[in-house]
């Protein structure tokens, strides 16, 4: 799908710039960067990511791929939009991390056991299978992602919540058996695959 | 002149009636201050109280006027009496609006009137009318030195005002540095493209002006005169001397690139290193073509490099910021991407500065691509067939380095001043400067400067203002700017010379006593020709005869007494300020005996800044000791240490000199006037020592406009230490 991962990347160049403006979502905002900082400052998780946007837009310009789409900052965003809001050059900040992050899991680049990406994958799976999202199952896949043992000890911790949620009837454990999917599955797939299909053509994915 | 007939006139309106007792003053206006005529006006700036006045002025032959009122700088429209000499004794600001209310006070401040009323009836005395300069000449013509952008909109801005211009250029051909351009930094909406330089319409309406003549190949050989009555001899490269009459000069000498070879460590002096003028070269050989290397090499990346020699702290380059750098490098990147959007172009920087609508342009950069990188380049070198540019990436935190086929160094701009006068060694034998002027004024040839360089007297209150009245300075010589700033630059700088043409013409001073008829005349027969006018005038007005007399160009002068403050055998005045008439006033003061436990305090206050905050001390009601007595001077440079002494002498307990700050970041408005004032303070310990008093007795204060609360903290707090020490030994021998 990309040979970029075989190129070598030249600093301070356009290439990776480029590749950014044509592969990711609303990369083409990247160039406009001031490098003011404000979006550094606002993120209420900054202080736990490897990049602060600013850093990770500054490292698309200087051509630092391997560090940028390895990097698991995007992957941090809460979307809480508070960058947003508060760019001085109106760059949609939350969507390009997003779209960062996108592009690094389809190059199979982004960091392994990244939790956030764990979550998104089981997510994802669960809501295509039926069309809609079984949370029983995304609740059980979730907790024993990290192998039986320690699928059982989360479960137990979280015993109490979910029999509540049981007992109050917003959870309900028949839904293990396979659950209640759309009326018309078929249908809903074939409309994620097209729209697989638009979104890989128009980032260039295939031709 | 006909006879002095004086008038005293006493308003008892804005509460004066109430808090003071005016019969006992209107006595001591007759008795002691001896005047003619002494009238009481319960509003004397209404027109009832103006026509009072006008019909004495007409009837009585009134000739010599005291308004006991308010402030100097209250009602002056109201109390307008050009054919007679004014003094105004400031009751209002100065006495009742600062003095304690309540009765136990009023003995003081009833002292404190009576004492302003003596005294504007001493300064009178000593007064004459003003009649206007008397060696006025009123030759009109502009001279513009320099045919860059800001010399020909200045000329343009002038002749399309009805005014002759005679236009000089050292160089063939009109345009200056913006005729080297290929494009410009955009001017107009949407600031997103390089704009044509529109040079060659500006050369061609000045060429076309009919009340432009153009000097080409031309330099000054000498500037001689004053404003209205300035001879130049304009010499031709091909040895020819023309002679010109003008009535004021523009100086639009513009400025020099930082020479590069300076800055080896950046590059300076390799093959595929130039500077933003050495890119503009290669632009216009381009002709809108891709741009190619000086050795006709491709060029696929660029690298520019901002505040190159620019912005330096450690005193080997350039300290100051040349402003339209950042700007320039963003158009000469797009040169590159509107030719093939495939060129790399990184700028540079350490701090993005556009001013004006730059802000629109360097957006419109990033949009074609421009990377732009907050760095500090260390080294630039040799790689191959290309240079390597190593730096310290400012947002990454890390050392890199990166190639590009040419390096365009952002140096800074170097003013065109001409000699450095105040180098008493510097001239055209001794440094490579060449003089712009040659003035053949006693104190150098060109224009004083003001820091690095730069030819202004201060950037921020008074510009095109230059330290010689009637030159102005416009454009890069007077600080760094690009064309647009260049071009508003030269429109002011072409105003302030009609001002100086029309002043001239009429006998006034200009900036800042605008219209300002009095004039300095000198005592020649008392002069020692000891040459501290000549030396101190910070305006170089005064020159010397073959004598070694002072020759006073008066239209040269901006009337603020400095040279009176000097002269040592006192023989410098003006009509309506003097020695005297300061120094009438100091006398005039009802001087309490040792034991009354009543001391008198001389407040010497520059007018433009300390009068006014003591005014506004007033209006704010903000209350000091009545013991003060303040006098306005001109300029803290005008104050004669004669007053001093005299004051010490008659029973002053002691004396406050407020003046502007002084130094660098100076607010004098007369440059070097309070600085001069301080220097020749700092001398009087000697005196006071002699005279047996305390050295507290005289003290200076830098007091600024917006003082007004702080300079009743000064004087409560003064009054309080004189106080502490003692009254003066010498009361009753005066």
């Amino acid at each position: 799908m990309s040979d970029h991962n075989n190129q070598a990347v030249a600093r301070y160049r356009n290439d990776f710039l480029k590749e950014v403006e044509e592969h990711v979502e609303e990369g083409e905002w990247v160039k406009m960067c001031m490098q003011c900082g404000v979006c550094a400052g606002s993120c209420p998780l900054g202080a736990h990511w490897e990049h602060t946007p600013q850093k990770l837009f500054m490292m698309i310009r200087a051509g630092k791929r391997e560090e940028v789409l390895r990097s698991d900052a995007m992957w941090m965003c809460t979307s809480c939009y508070n960058c947003v809001v508060r760019c001085p050059r109106h760059l949609p900040i939350t969507h390009i991390m997003h779209g960062l992050a996108s592009y690094a899991h389809r190059l199979g680049l982004a960091p392994k056991n990244q939790p956030t990406r764990e979550f998104a994958k089981i997510f994802w799976d669960n809501l295509v299978n039926k069309g809609r999202v079984n949370e029983l199952k995304l609740t059980l896949a979730l907790y024993f992602k990290d192998g039986l043992v320690q699928g059982i000890k989360n479960a137990l911790a979280m015993q109490s919540i979910g029999l509540g949620m049981v007992k109050a009837k917003r959870l309900n454990p028949m839904e293990i058996f396979g659950g209640h999917g759309l009326r018309d599955l078929k249908g809903f797939q074939a409309i994620v695959a097209k729209a697989r299909e638009i979104e890989d053509k128009k980032k260039g994915y295939t031709n | 002149m006909a006879e002095m007939k004086t008038a005293a006139y006493l308003c008892a309106g804005c509460g004066l009636g109430e808090r003071l007792d005016l019969g006992q003053m209107e006595k001591i206006a007759q008795k002691e201050g001896k005047m003619a005529l002494v009238r009481r006006h319960d509003f004397l700036c209404s027109s009832e109280g103006v026509a009072l006045i006008r019909d004495d002025i007409e009837k009585e032959a009134v000739s010599h006027v005291v308004i006991a009122a308010c402030s100097r700088r209250a009602k002056t429209e109201a109390f307008d009496f050009p054919t007679v000499a004014m003094s105004r004794a400031n009751l209002r600001e100065g006495v009742i609006w600062i003095v304690a209310e309540g009765a136990e006070h009023d003995e003081v401040r009833q002292e404190m009137a009576n004492d302003y009323l003596r005294m504007g009836c001493a300064e009178l005395k000593k007064m004459k009318l003003p009649e206007g300069n008397p060696n006025k000449a009123g030759n009109k013509t502009v001279l513009v030195v320099g045919a860059g952008i800001s010399g020909m909109t200045a000329a343009l801005e002038t002749a399309k005002t009805g005014y002759e211009v005679v236009l000089v250029e050292k160089s063939g051909e009109l345009g200056g540095w913006a005729a080297k351009l290929w494009k410009r930094v955009p001017s107009r909406a949407p600031y997103d493209k390089p704009q044509d330089t529109g040079v060659a319409e500006l050369a061609a309406q000045v060429t076309s002006h009919q009340k432009i003549r153009v000097h080409l190949n031309s330099t000054l050989a000498e500037t001689a005169g004053a404003p209205g009555r300035f001879k130049v001899k304009i010499a031709k490269e091909s040895g020819a001397v023309a002679e010109e009459e003008v009535g004021a000069i523009i100086q639009a000498s513009g400025f020099e690139s930082y020479d590069i070879a300076k800055l080896p460590e950046l590059g300076g002096g390799l093959p595929h290193v130039t500077d933003q003028a050495g890119l503009e070269v290669l632009a216009k050989t381009a002709n809108g073509k891709p741009i190619k290397r000086a050795d006709g090499g491709e060029i696929k990346s660029v690298a520019f490099v901002q505040c190159a020699g620019q912005r330096d702290d450690t005193g080997t380059h350039l300290p100051y910021c040349s402003g339209h750098c950042c700007a320039t490098s963003i158009k000469q990147a797009m040169y590159f991407k509107d030719a093939n959007p495939e060129v790399d172009t990184v700028v540079l920087y350490t701090d993005l500065r556009v001013p004006g609508m730059g802000e629109d342009f360097y957006r419109s950069a990033q949009e074609k691509g421009v990377i732009f990188t907050k760095a500090k380049v260390s080294k630039v070198e040799s790689a191959g067939a290309a240079s390597r540019v190593n730096f310290r990436d400012l947002i990454l935190d890390e050392e890199v380095a990166m190639e590009a086929d040419l390096v365009v160094l952002a140096t800074g701009q170097v003013p065109n001043s001409g000699v450095n006068i105040d180098l008493p060694d510097e001239d055209e034998t001794k440094s490579k400067q060449v003089s712009i002027l040659n003035l053949n004024y006693r104190q150098g040839k060109d224009l004083p400067q003001l820091t690095h360089g730069l030819t202004d007297s201060h950037f921020i209150c008074f510009p095109y203002e230059t330290r010689r009245t009637g030159i102005y300075a416009a454009g890069p010589v007077r600080r760094p700017m690009d064309i647009l700033q260049a071009t508003e630059d030269a429109t002011g700088a072409a105003m302030k010379a009609i001002q100086a043409v029309e002043n001239a013409d009429a006998g006034r001073a200009s900036h800042p006593r605008v219209g300002d008829l009095s004039y300095p005349i000198v005592r020649l027969e008392g002069c020692t020709q000891c040459k501290r006018c000549t030396v101190e005038c910070p305006f170089g007005a005064i020159d010397e005869d073959e004598r070694r007399f002072p020759v006073f160009n008066e239209s040269r002068c901006r009337r603020c007494g400095t040279c009176m403050g000097a002269c040592p055998v006192r023989v410098i005045s003006f009509e309506n300020y003097s020695v005297d008439t300061v120094g009438n006033q100091i006398k005039a003061v009802d001087m309490p005996d040792e034991f009354s436990e009543k001391p008198r305090i001389l407040i010497l206050a520059c007018e433009n800044d300390a009068y006014p905050a003591l005014d506004m001390a007033g209006l704010s009601r903000h209350v000091y000791s009545a013991f003060v007595r303040a006098i306005p001077v001109r300029c803290l440079g005008s104050v004669n240490s004669i007053w001093i002494t005299d004051a010490l002498n008659s029973g002053y307990d002691g004396v406050m000199m407020m003046g502007c700050k002084h130094g660098e970041n100076y607010q004098c408005h007369f440059v070097k006037g309070s600085e001069l004032a301080n220097y020749r303070m700092s001398k009087i310990d000697d005196t006071l020592k002699q005279l047996g008093l305390e050295v507290e007795r005289v003290a200076s204060y830098e007091v600024a406009i917006t003082d007004n609360a702080r300079v009743a903290t000064l004087i409560n707090d003064y009054v309080a230490k004189i106080v502490e020490i003692g009254m003066s030994p010498m009361k009753g021998f005066g």
